[in-house]
């Protein structure tokens, strides 16, 4: 929607603005169907059947012929009209106002009204977004770090205070620094949770400004803030003491500036009875953590692994085996518990069947989980000891 | 420097400092002190280490407090480790070193956690401790002649403030109580003599 009012001659007339729109979005590829009216709700009820141009002061014969459904009100009211006859837009025009508004309500007389003008709808462009930039130029060439770090705190200070007024905290934040030979040097920091605090955000910079090469100096410096979110303020209590949380985020923050943040986890429940996804691991800095709600069922082990093949397994369950090159023999044996794949998801790992999982102490110490699949060889008449090979271990007890 | 006095409970690794543990029953042992120390959890695995520890079979509350760092290579591990031994809220550092520890190394993580006031626990393979340790740990898991137990033996092999010791003992794997079964142990230090 735009607002044309002042516009048209320079473009030879609204026909011809009409056209040239219609031209260039479709060299673009765009089917359009464009109406141009006096009001915001003629324009938007004609563009949606069949388009066109009302002149001015004819808004009413040039919506009239539109049915109701055209003036952006809801289907319950368009079906209700129409079961009393009322169908077009003409329709509604001619009838009283007042017994119109108690049956239908006042939003289908407001809609009404905007459409021919009586109660007013300015057409405003939305507000542009705030711009979290700052930039420092300098009289002289400067190569100290602590000069840099010096010229990053004022200009820290003048983007918290721009953050702080639109009460929004900065996630990742670049830094830009322009060499007298018109090389530009670039900083890029992530950060574990919003924040607006420029001391703790410039001890994050330390380690990117150490690795910059200076050259012949450095003219200009630029700090940004490409991703923000908001952060409203909060309430701090007497003194400025610096909470378990704050320290624990910068920790991860610097953390995950060196090592990237996509390896900073955290384990978050999942609902699934597969042992790989009945949890996930997400990024510390983007999730919050999550109780676990209590589990009851067969135990678990206390660490997973990718499932290993084990040799030499004889019965279900194995009296003995092999694996990781060491034997193993059976004390007791917990099972089994089957696990059947989920169908609507396509794992590779489960395209096996459905698994048995054993819990198995052996007289060597270890308690291990491990899983059999029937369901592979079941059909296929092999020999028994093709079929011990289908003993798998995925885990680790206490 | 004369030993303290024994602690009344042998499985207190002393604080704000770095201990060890070796042995297939590490992570056992690792869990069952992360149930002891309170606040955030840091476990620092290599990230190609195919071994998770999987949430639903942690011991109650350790889960929610598991922050789990998983650099790519060695020296951005110890990094992490020192990282997070000098950040004062956390409660215990769990790092999987892959090589030896050199020496160096070991007297880094002493100073960090002292200066973090955090107490650290390295996973290391067999025979890859470094000397700067304060106590090692070899723990094994034992089958048990019973059903409901799960036997575990741990030896505190190297102490630096104290005595070794050995204990054969049943930790259930959710509470940070354990039942010792035997209390037999050899003894190095001298025996008192009557007057």
């Amino acid at each position: 929607m735009a607002d044309i009012s002042g516009v048209p001659h320079l473009f030879g007339g609204e026909n011809a603005l009409r056209d040239d729109l219609k031209a260039r979005l479709e060299r673009a590829g765009l089917h359009v169907t464009s109406a141009i009216a006096g009001t915001r709700g003629a324009a938007h009820a004609l563009a949606r059947h069949g388009g066109g141009i009302i002149p001015d002061g004819r808004l009413a014969e040039g919506i009239g012929p539109l049915p109701i459904s055209a003036l952006r009100v809801d289907h319950d009211t368009t079906e209700a009209l129409s079961r009393v006859g009322l169908v077009r837009i003409a329709d509604l025009i001619a009838l009283p106002r007042a017994p119109l508004a108690r049956r239908f309500g006042p939003g289908l007389i407001l809609r009404l009204d905007q459409a021919l003008g009586a109660q007013s709808e300015p057409v405003a462009a939305e507000p542009d977004a705030p711009h979290f930039g700052v930039r420092m130029t300098l009289p002289e060439p400067i190569g100290l770090q602590a000069d840099v770090m010096a010229g990053l705190e004022r200009l820290l200070d003048r983007l918290c205070d721009k953050l702080f007024a639109t009460h929004r905290g900065a996630r990742r934040l670049r830094l830009e620094l322009h060499r007298v030979d018109h090389v530009a040097a670039q900083i890029e920091i992530g950060l574990a949770r919003p924040m607006r605090d420029p001391v703790r955000i410039a001890a994050l910079f330390a380690k990117g400004v150490e690795g910059v090469e200076s050259g012949f100096g450095i003219e200009a410096m630029r700090l940004s803030a490409p991703l923000t979110e908001p952060l409203p303020p909060e309430q701090i209590g007497d003194g400025p003491t610096v909470g378990h949380e704050d320290v624990l985020a910068d920790l991860l923050s610097s953390v995950g500036n060196r090592i990237g943040f996509d390896r900073v986890l955290r384990l978050l429940p999942a609902t699934s009875l597969i042992p790989e996804r009945s949890f996930l691991l997400a990024p510390a800095a983007y999730s919050e953590p999550e109780p676990l709600v209590h589990y009851s069922g067969a135990k678990r082990p206390i660490t997973l692994f990718p499932p290993e093949p084990v040799t030499a397994a004889s019965g279900t369950p194995p009296a003995s085996f092999r694996w990781r090159r060491m034997r193993f023999t059976t004390l007791r044996a917990a099972g089994p518990e089957r696990i059947t794949p989920e169908w609507w998801f396509d794992d590779p790992a489960w395209r096996s069947g459905l698994r048995d999982y054993w819990r198995i102490e052996t007289r060597e110490g270890p308690r291990l989980w491990l899983f059999v699949t029937p369901q592979t060889t079941a059909g296929l008449a092999l020999p028994a000891t093709a079929r011990a090979q289908n003993w798998y271990v995925q885990g680790e007890f206490a | 420097m004369r030993p303290e006095p024994p602690p009344s409970d042998p499985f207190e690794l002393r604080p704000h400092r770095v201990h060890e543990a070796e042995g297939r029953g590490r992570r056992s042992f690792a869990l069952f002190q992360a149930l002891r120390h309170p606040g955030p959890l840091v476990w620092i695995t290599p990230a190609h280490s195919p071994e998770l520890p999987m949430l639903r079979g942690l011991p109650k509350g350790v889960g929610e407090r598991l922050h789990l760092l998983r650099p790519s290579g060695e020296t951005d591990l110890l990094w992490c480790v020192e990282e997070a031994l000098r950040a004062v809220p956390v409660g215990l550092v769990i790092a999987e070193p892959e090589k030896p520890l050199s020496l160096t190394a070991g007297r880094r993580f002493q100073l960090a956690a002292e200066a973090g006031r955090t107490t650290g626990l390295l996973l290391i393979r067999e025979g890859a401790g470094s000397n700067a340790t304060e106590t090692r740990w070899h723990c094994a898991p034992q089958a048990s002649s019973s059903p409901d137990s799960t036997l575990h033996h741990w030896t505190l092999s190297k102490n630096k403030m104290g005595t070794s010791g050995f204990w054969t003992l049943n930790w259930n794997g959710a509470s940070s109580a354990v039942d010792l079964v035997s209390e037999a142990r050899q003894r190095h230090e001298p025996a008192e003599t009557p007057r």
